[in-house]
Formats: C-alpha cells, sequence, structure tokens
C-alpha cells in the first residue's frame, strides 16, 4: 500500500501517514448541481448512485437506441433481394481480443481503485486505454483489407452497413479515448477522491463497448 | 491530498464567485438561466423565418403569383423550411432549451444543471446546428424542398426534388448536430429531476411543468437516436451513393447505379422518430399550461396523479404509434390494424389531461391576464386539433384524407398552434421573474385575441377543404377543375388572417423589448403563486439561485384557495401545521406567520 503512495509524483517525499495521502474514493453525489458535486446541493430522495454515473447510463440508453437502431434497419436491410455477403477480414477476431482485454484491463483497474490499491490501478488504466487505441488501429487495418479486397463504402448493402456500423463503433471508442486521456492527465498529476468514480464510470463505457461490438460480430457472422 | 484541496477550491471558485467577465457571463456562460433565455431568443429569432416563410406560402395560396420569388420550386422550398424549423428549431429547441433550463432548476430547488458545462455545450451545438440550417440556402440549388420528412429517393436524387444536392446535406448535417445537442439537453434535464431536487420535493410534489419536460425529455433522449441514424444513412445515399434507402431508378430510360435500397425503411426510421417528437413538443407545453391553469384558476389542479400518468401513459405510447403516418406508404396493411389500435388508445390519456384542465377551470376563482388566455387557448386548439386526430389514426379514414388540407389542418392546431399557445402563455406568465418588470397586459391582450381568433381562421376551413379532397403541398391549384369556388374564397381570408396574426407577433415582441427595458417593476411573486421559482430571494434570482440556503419543501405545488389559509395560496416551502392540530390550525389562521413575498429561506 505504501509504495503507491511513494511513486505519487505529487506526494510530499516525508508524507508517512498512508491515510490522507488516497483520500476514501468518493461514493456518493460524483457532480451536482453546483457544477462538482460537492455537497453544495445535498441531493434528497436522490437515486441511491452518483449523479455522473446516472448521466452516463443516460448516454448509453441513448447510444444503445442509435446502434438499435441500425441493427434493425441492417435486418431489414437484409432481407431485401440485392443483399450479398460479404467477407470479413481475420484481423477481426484479433480486434476483438484487445476490446475484450481493454475491457478486462478497465475491470481490474476499477476493482483495485476501490482497494485503494493505486499502482495497480493506475496501471490497468493505462493498459485500457492502451487496448482501445490497438483496437481502433486494428478496426482501421481491417478497413484496409476490405478495401484491397475491392469493397468499399458503396460496393453493396452489405459493406455500406460494415463501414457505418464499424465507424459509429469506432467512433464511440475514440470519444472514450479522449475522456480517457482527459482523465489520464488528472489522476497522474494527482490521486483525487473522484478517480475511484471516473474509473468505474471509463469500465462502464468499455464494457459497453465491448458488448455492443459482440452483437455487431454477431449480425456479421450470422449474416 | 494536496491534489484533492485543489479540486475542491477550483469548484468553489466555479460556484461560489459569479462569473464576471462579459464572454462567461453572457455569451459562453454555464448559468441555466443565462443558456434558457439564450435558447429562447435565438429559437425565436429561427421561428421568426419560419413565420417569414408560412407568409410566402399563404401569399401564394390567396394570390397565386403576387410574390415573384414563389416559384413552384422556391414555393416547395419554404413549405419544407418552414416545416422543418417550425418542428425542430423552434419548437422542440424553445420547450425543452428555454423552458426546460429555466424552469426546471428553479422549480425543483437546485442551484443550476447537473452537467452545467454540457448544458452550455447543448446551447452552442444547437447554434452551429442553426447556422447549418440557414447555410443550405445560400449553395447551389438552394435549400431542400423535399417536404420536412424528407422521403428518399427525391430528397437525394438530383433533379427530383429542389436543393436535392448540398442543399439537403447541410440540413441532414444540421439535424446530425441538433441531435447531438438535443442529446447533451435531455441527458442534463433528466439527470437534473432526478438527483438535484431539494429537501422534501418528492417525485409526487413536482410542479407538472418539470413533470412534462421531463417525460418529454425521456422521449427526446430515446427518439433522436432514430433521426440521426436516418439522417446520417441518407447522407451517406446522397454523399457516396450508398444505396441504404434508394431503390433502382430509371430517369428518362438510364438506370441510376443503385440497387435495391428501401425507401420504406426511411419512413419508420424517420416516424420512430417524428412521432415522438409531436409528444416531445406537446408534454412540455402541456405541463405549463397545467401550472398556468391552476395558478390563475386559484385552484389545484384536478387530479394531479392521474396528470402524472397521462403524461407518462402518452409518453409510453408514443413510441408504438409510429406508422399511423404511413397508412398511404404501401406498408404491409396488416400493421395498420396495431397502429390505429394503439393511435385511438392514446386518445385515452390525451382525454384524461383535457376533462382535468377543464375540471380545474370549473367554479375556479378565474383572472385572465395574457398567460391564461393563452393557455386557455392552448386547451382549446388542443381539443380542436385532437379530436380530428381520431378521424386520421383510422386506416380507413386516413387514406381518403391523407393528402388533403384535413391533415394540415389537424396538426397545425394540434401540435403547431397548441405548442405556441403554450409557449406565448408561458413567456408572458414567467417573464416578470426572469426579467424583474411585467409586460404591458394591453398589448398582450390585444396579441393573443389577434392570433388566435386569427389561428383558427387560418387552421379550421383546412378540414373543410380537406373534405372538398383539396391536396396538400400544392403550388397551384389552377388546374383543379372539381374543387368548388368557395376555395379560392376560403384561400385569401385564410391568408388574410395569416398576416393579421403575423403582425400581431411583431406586437408581443415591441411587447418584450419595450417591457424589459421600461416596464413596470415586478413583485416577486406577482401571480401569487405556490412554486419555488417564485420564492427566491431576489427577481430575477441571481447566480446560484438561492442565496445562501437552498428551499425546503413541504407540500405540493397545488395548495391554492386551502380553506382556512391566510391567503389564497399557501407556497411550497411553508411548513405542514402539526397533524393533531391541525383542525384548530385551520380556524386559527393567525397563527400562521405570514411570510412576506420570497420567504425562500
Amino acid at each position: 500500500m505504501s509504495a503507491p503512495v511513494l511513486a505519487d509524483a505529487d506526494a510530499k517525499p516525508n508524507l508517512k501517514s498512508q491515510g490522507p495521502a488516497i483520500p476514501p474514493p468518493l461514493r456518493w453525489n460524483g457532480r451536482g448541481g453546483d457544477g462538482d458535486g460537492r455537497g453544495f446541493s445535498p441531493s434528497h430522495g436522490a437515486l441511491p448512485f452518483p449523479t455522473a454515473k446516472l448521466g452516463l447510463w443516460l448516454f448509453l440508453a441513448a447510444a444503445t437506441m442509435l446502434f438499435a437502431l441500425v441493427g434493425s434497419a441492417y435486418l431489414v436491410r437484409m432481407g431485401l433481394p440485392d443483399w450479398e455477403h460479404l467477407p470479413k477480414p481475420g484481423i477481426l477476431w484479433v480486434n476483438t481480443l484487445w476490446l475484450l482485454l481493454g475491457s478486462l484491463a478497465l475491470e481490474v483497474a476499477r476493482r483495485a481503485a476501490r482497494a485503494r490499491e493505486v499502482a495497480t490501478a493506475r496501471g490497468a488504466w493505462i493498459l485500457g486505454g492502451a487496448f482501445a487505441l490497438l483496437f481502433v488501429v486494428g478496426q482501421l487495418l481491417a478497413w484496409g483489407r476490405l478495401a484491397a479486397w475491392g469493397y468499399f463504402l458503396a460496393t453493396n448493402p452489405a459493406s455500406s452497413f460494415f463501414y457505418l456500423l464499424t465507424a459509429l463503433h469506432g467512433l464511440h471508442v475514440l470519444g472514450g479515448l479522449l475522456v480517457w486521456g482527459r482523465a489520464t492527465v488528472r489522476m497522474f498529476r494527482a490521486w483525487e477522491p473522484a478517480a475511484p468514480l471516473r474509473i468505474e464510470l471509463a469500465a462502464t463505457y468499455w464494457h459497453f463497448l465491448l458488448g455492443v461490438w459482440a452483437a455487431m460480430l454477431g449480425l456479421f457472422w450470422l449474416t | 491530498m494536496g491534489g484533492t484541496s485543489a479540486k475542491h477550491a477550483e469548484s468553489g471558485l466555479h460556484h461560489a464567485h459569479e462569473p464576471t467577465s462579459f464572454w462567461t457571463k453572457y455569451v459562453f456562460s454555464q448559468d441555466h438561466k443565462v443558456i434558457a433565455i439564450q435558447y429562447t431568443v435565438t429559437a425565436l429569432l429561427v421561428g421568426a423565418v419560419g413565420l417569414v416563410f408560412s407568409w410566402l406560402i399563404r401569399l401564394q395560396l390567396g394570390f397565386p403569383g403576387s410574390v415573384s420569388i414563389v416559384q413552384p420550386d422556391s414555393y416547395l422550398q419554404f413549405m419544407t423550411q418552414h416545416g422543418m424549423i417550425m418542428v425542430i428549431y423552434l419548437l422542440t429547441a424553445l420547450l425543452l432549451g428555454g423552458f426546460g433550463n429555466y424552469l426546471i432548476p428553479l422549480m425543483i430547488g437546485t442551484r443550476d444543471m447537473a452537467f452545467p458545462f454540457l448544458n452550455m455545450l447543448s446551447y452552442w451545438t444547437y447554434f452551429v446546428s442553426v447556422i447549418l440550417l440557414f447555410a443550405a440556402f445560400f449553395v447551389a440549388g438552394g435549400a431542400s424542398g423535399a417536404g420536412w420528412t424528407l422521403y428518399p429517393p427525391q430528397s437525394v436524387l438530383e433533379g427530383a426534388s429542389p436543393g436535392a444536392g448540398w442543399g439537403v446535406r447541410l440540413l441532414l448535417l444540421s439535424i446530425a448536430v441538433f441531435v447531438a445537442s438535443g442529446t447533451m439537453g435531455s441527458l442534463n434535464y433528466i439527470t437534473t429531476v432526478l438527483q438535484l431536487r431539494t429537501q422534501g420535493m418528492t417525485l409526487m410534489r413536482l410542479p407538472l411543468s418539470v413533470w412534462g419536460i421531463f417525460v418529454g425529455a425521456v422521449l427526446a433522449l430515446l427518439a433522436f437516436p432514430a433521426l440521426f441514424v436516418g439522417g446520417v444513412m441518407l447522407l451517406l445515399d446522397s454523399l457516396f451513393g450508398t444505396s441504404f434507402f434508394i431503390p433502382i431508378v430509371n430517369v428518362f430510360g438510364q438506370q441510376l447505379g443503385r440497387e435495391g435500397g428501401n425507401p420504406l425503411l426511411f419512413q419508420h426510421l424517420f416516424w420512430y422518430f417524428g412521432h415522438p417528437e409531436v409528444y416531445i413538443v406537446i408534454l412540455p407545453a402541456m405541463g405549463l399550461v397545467s401550472d398556468i391553469l391552476a395558478n390563475h384558476a386559484r385552484k389545484p389542479i384536478f387530479g394531479y396523479r392521474a396528470m402524472v400518468w397521462a403524461l407518462l401513459a402518452i409518453g409510453g405510447i408514443s413510441f408504438v404509434v409510429w406508422a399511423h403516418h404511413m397508412f398511404v406508404s404501401g406498408m404491409n396493411p396488416y400493421f395498420g390494424f396495431w397502429f390505429a389500435a394503439a393511435t385511438v388508445v392514446i386518445a385515452i390519456p390525451s382525454a384524461v389531461k383535457t376533462y382535468n384542465w377543464l375540471l380545474t377551470l370549473w367554479r375556479g376563482n378565474l383572472r385572465f391576464p395574457t398567460p391564461m388566455l393563452f393557455a386557455i387557448g392552448f386547451v382549446s386548439t388542443f381539443v380542436a386539433g385532437g379530436l380530428t386526430g381520431l378521424f386520421l389514426g383510422n386506416v380507413i379514414a386516413d387514406v381518403p384524407l391523407h393528402d388533403t388540407y384535413f391533415v394540415v389542418g389537424h396538426f397545425h392546431l394540434v401540435m403547431g398552434v397548441s405548442a405556441i399557445f403554450a409557449i406565448l402563455a408561458g413567456i408572458y406568465h414567467w417573464f416578470p421573474k426572469a426579467v424583474g418588470r411585467m409586460y404591458n397586459e394591453t398589448l398582450g391582450k390585444v396579441h393573443f385575441w389577434v392570433t388566435f381568433v386569427g389561428a383558427y381562421l387560418i387552421f379550421f376551413p383546412m378540414y373543410w377543404m380537406g373534405f372538398m379532397g383539396l391536396p396538400r403541398r400544392y403550388f397551384s391549384f389552377a388546374a383543379v377543375e372539381t374543387l368548388p369556388p368557395s376555395v379560392q374564397g376560403l384561400n385569401v381570408l385564410m391568408t388574410v388572417a395569416a398576416l393579421a396574426v403575423g403582425a400581431a407577433q411583431l406586437l408581443f415582441v415591441f411587447n418584450m423589448i419595450w417591457s424589459a427595458l421600461r416596464g413596470k417593476r415586478a413583485e416577486g411573486n406577482p401571480w401569487g403563486a405556490t412554486t419555488l421559482e417564485w420564492q427566491t430571494p431576489t427577481t430575477p434570482p441571481p447566480h446560484g439561485n438561492w442565496g445562501p440556503e437552498l428551499p425546503v419543501v413541504h407540500r405540493w405545488a397545488y395548495d391554492y384557495s386551502l380553506p382556512g389559509a391566510p391567503r389564497d395560496f399557501v407556497p411550497q416551502t411553508e411548513p405542514e401545521p402539526q397533524p393533531a392540530a391541525a383542525a384548530k390550525a385551520a380556524k386559527a389562521a393567525k397563527s400562521e406567520p405570514q411570510p412576506e413575498e420570497g420567504s425562500g429561506a
């Protein structure tokens, strides 16, 4: 427990006491009506989890609608006579592995953060982002492979949907990475009480993207 | 540790100190009240453009050929953009972004939205979407003229409709940006209502305005993705030659390079958004009207719980009625049965709301300032427009009426005029709070009566015209020989009424600007209202809304004319008398302290 504290760039070298050096995780009211949720407006009768978490879940609800609607359009369009089978680049399986590992890494980070194991949390956090980055690169390679085979956006409906879905999903991953980068800077500057919550939110988002990707893969392969 | 306190200091700074620079205070403000006013003013300006387009449409119909810029193509463009502007960029933006932002934090007793930065981003994203919307007017070919529903293939095939090139592409881009803005906004409104209510403000003590905006925001969050998906796929069809929606098309004997796309798929996506959109607009409007009616009738809203459940029921059912817009589209006829049934079912909660408004007025101690007039006007046009929805919800009646003026009359009264009446009622009602001055009552009343009578003169004859078979969207009826001459006479009358109604809006604009500068100073609670926003320490409410202490809520929002109470309203912040002594306290009303206005703390 003590090693990560000393490794903390901001911690004073002489600081021995471990308790206050790693503040307890923020369990309530992630952000609030005063813009930061630090108790300026106590939430009465609020749902028993942080406000930021509710915000994320609502966003995920909208994103679920988005992907479900493209998916249903896919199923409808598939039933029309001009639908053609699209060969899938094998690299998609490797990419799946990256996404899975990214999700696992952030899950490890989440648990470590709750247990105040700062070094583990930070390490797993970095891995989570790196795997997601690998996934994006891999997806671009998959696009390149498809293009080399002569399948472009407008080649046939299956390729149109493939590019559309992977692009939408990839943009969500990139958006996540943007937030991840911002959080990384803060997290390595100092271990804030909100850090465990941030990690938890990121882990949720990564799991969500993994789930969406699994559903997309199923759609691609079953058709 | 050091980082922690730095974070505290930073966040404290954020709130304890009001932003002082011009940019952070008025432009890139994170204060919900400023953002609300930004949304409102922008939406009204965009709406003014939409209003001018409706004049041009009406001038052509009443006096064909009288305005040289209205040609067959530009007529379609004005019509399309009028619809798009009014439904999305005016009504949705104003009711959710304007009223949602202003009322939610004040009515639930918090200092700001849950995510103020996201809130600011939501407004500026909306602003960008407005820029894109208007940019489409200045590209080659002009803005899209494919009808506000943008049905493919004609909306994106060059030559099939005006503005099928960059006009429609910019519009689709604008819509995608608007969806991003709407999602950020809705997410914020929902979170704020659920998480930031002040002490004692249970869900069942929320004013109906908050309920209406809340349910509308939930619908927006879940329905806008459908518009986004349809829009993006249509954009790809237009830009990159994909074939999501474009079927095999022969143009002058030449087959275009597309294959079997499905135009019906777009219609499903569009209306999966489009029908909830009607309620995204009308549910917040219903909420505002409920509060205004109860206040000016000095009576509790009739059936508060039923009103809440009706809002939720309408919101839920609105997701399963979309294909009633598509009875004539060629979809599987068996679908029609389900969608007709669901449509008729949605009339039940709508009727519950209407009866409850009427019963709220029944034997009330009515007073008739301008907001009350507009609120009653809302109930009137909602009924006059809504009942014809029952005709159109049935397949067999919809088929002959669908492409006629009957539909134009129906949706204009039920969601256009009604929503605008609710907005105007809301602006007049909350103007004293937002600005700190009273509007001019005489000008307001003239504004109301011209608008109210005019709206009926414009839209009611459309029902009759529809029954006569007058087709909608036509530039000219010169070639339609089966129409009686009276149709032209009515068209002249409707156009004159439209011009008068438009002119009356100038009166409104003048009233607002003049009163904001020179109007009589308003007290904190000029309407004797119970809800929290009228109990703020100063008017207009300060940054942070409540001073040092948040208000504490002890009762529901509708304690009007409570027997035994010293005044005919009891603010939500007033503690309940002790249960044991309740009867005595009611008699001896003097034991209640009589707080001055703004006894929020």
